[in-house]
């Protein structure tokens, strides 16, 4: 035969386990950080070492626009063809009709 | 001539419409009636079919006296320390039906584990990755599980039976089998349909509580874009935290080890094809057996209890006070951050992925139309999950012994 749980005892229990939910999270938010933290500090090394740093890239000037974008898409190094094909596609992908969806910009990824 | 009508009479008494008619059988019938309804919900309306379905056709064939597919009896005497058949696999296989025979995988804590292997091969945990202080909205969310759990206590129930009831507040359907198996075997049924039911119908239960809670001018804040996550930190993040929590919470191991094993497989690159099995082939085959073996315990004498309604009431206050956990710890970060934290976000915490992530998303559109918040939404929906875990290991370790 189970038995009935005390009252007091119960809230205890609730109290508690809801502070360890707590805690377990906040140590696993400061983990995650610090790995992060020593993630991109590692990769923004080599950036600082190098002897004699590349000239910063140009900050592309705004780009206006696209071309009947409902909002404001911007392109980059994309052409509008492609740029139709590629929201058709996400929309299609996502069963989401396309007016539904906001596009912020597109770029092309060049690889090295 | 009397061969004849003996023989028919054999037949008339052994079938099933006969049994209707002898002692409860009419509690068949209603719960066939239940099952109806059940496939109505998952099929017509579309309330999360993918279990559903297959917890009403397993509700729909328990019920049919005589059918033998499930043997309540046989798993009362496996669970009864003083039956000679405790713990005994080998009955079930030699004397039971084929969703005894499935069962085992429930019972055995099988099929959520694996489930969970699917969840995580499809979560991507980007979003939380870039904003981890998401993560606290994510545990702000398990207050319904704790709120429901003393609430259960207090309605009576003992301290597994109520653990198990509570973590339906965790909007995790996985979690919630795991936690009933292991805790409270005879209100599985009960307990994972409300926790299904009310999954599907968050887009219900949570916008009157977020409109509720939240002023206009807090729905209508924008959210800064998200850092982006380098591939390296998707891939040492299911390390870590699989790692972390479970030496935390021993407790948690079977969920955050299958999610975050999942995760990995989807973020390393190199192991495409296995978590495309994961994703799709294993997760369906899983629930497949899933959902069929869970809605065969809801047998009618144990469902058509006072006890079911009380879990049913259970689950929705569960899932009402979860929201409203991470709704104010979303106000409060709103506070911190000096108006920069949307505390929609907060009620996405609860870990139904992605439902309550587009919830949020909806109601932030409708209070500014250029307010885009699934992505930002994504962080503590995925933490949910883990809270989730996080509370049903708690609850198991408190509980399970």
């Amino acid at each position: 035969m189970a038995i009935k749980m005390n009252v007091g005892e119960a809230l205890i229990d609730a109290v508690m386990g809801y502070a360890i939910v707590f805690l377990g999270i906040a140590l696993l938010v400061l983990v995650v950080a610090l790995v992060g933290k020593a993630m991109t500090a590692k990769a923004a090394k080599p950036l600082h070492a190098a002897p004699a740093p590349a000239p910063a890239p140009v900050q592309e000037p705004p780009k206006p626009t696209a071309p009947g974008a409902a909002g404001d898409l911007k392109l980059y190094d994309t052409p509008d063809r492609d740029a139709a094909m590629i929201m058709a596609i996400v929309a299609d992908e996502l069963k989401i009709p396309i007016n539904e969806l906001r596009f912020i910009s597109i770029r092309e990824v060049h690889r090295k | 001539m009397d061969k004849i009508l003996e023989t028919l009479k054999g037949l008339w008494t052994d079938s099933g419409f006969y049994l209707f008619f002898v002692g409860d059988g009419w509690k068949s019938l209603v719960m066939i009636a239940v099952a109806c309804v059940l496939l109505y919900l998952g099929i017509k309306k579309k309330f999360e079919p993918l279990l559903l379905v297959g917890i009403a056709f397993g509700c729909l064939l328990t019920n049919l006296p005589g059918a033998g597919l499930y043997h309540m009896e046989l798993w009362d005497e496996f669970l009864n320390e003083s039956s000679p058949y405790f713990h005994s696999y080998g009955r079930i296989l030699r004397e039971g039906g084929l969703i005894d025979i499935l069962y085992i995988g429930v019972k055995a804590g099988v099929y959520p584990s694996l489930i969970f292997i699917g969840v995580g091969a499809m979560t991507d945990f980007g979003p939380l990755i870039a904003n981890p202080k998401s993560f606290f909205l994510g545990a702000a969310a398990q207050f319904g599980v704790f709120f429901a759990f003393f609430g259960a206590v207090l309605l009576g129930f003992t301290g597994p039976a109520a653990a198990a009831i509570g973590i339906i507040g965790g909007a995790d359907g996985p979690t919630s089998i795991l936690t009933a198996t292991l805790l409270a075997p005879a209100l599985l049924g009960p307990i994972a349909i409300a926790a299904y039911s009310y999954m599907a119908l968050i887009p219900m239960i949570q916008p009157p509580i977020m409109r509720l809670l939240t002023t206009e001018k807090e729905r209508a804040v924008k959210m800064e874009q998200l850092r982006e996550v380098s591939k390296t930190e998707k891939i040492v993040f299911p390390i870590v935290v699989a790692a972390f929590v479970i030496l935390l919470l021993p407790s948690t191991a079977p969920l955050i080890g299958c999610l975050m094993f999942g995760n990995l497989l989807r973020e390393t690159g190199v192991t495409e094809r296995l978590s495309d099995v994961a994703q799709n082939a294993l997760m369906n085959i899983v629930t497949l057996f899933l959902g069929i073996s869970v809605g065969a315990t809801t047998v009618a004498s144990r469902f058509l209890t006072i006890e079911t309604l009380k879990i049913v009431a259970l689950g929705l206050i569960a899932f009402c006070f979860s929201t409203i956990g991470g709704l104010l710890v979303g106000k409060l970060m709103y506070k911190l951050s000096g108006g920069k934290i949307n505390p929609l976000i907060g009620a996405a915490g609860v870990s139904a992925v992605p439902m309550a992530a587009r919830v949020a998303q909806v109601e932030g559109q409708k209070a500014n139309p250029s307010n885009f918040l699934l992505m930002h939404a994504m962080g503590p929906n995925v933490a949910g999950v883990i809270g989730s875990a996080i509370a049903a290991g708690f609850l198991i370790k408190v509980f399970g012994a």
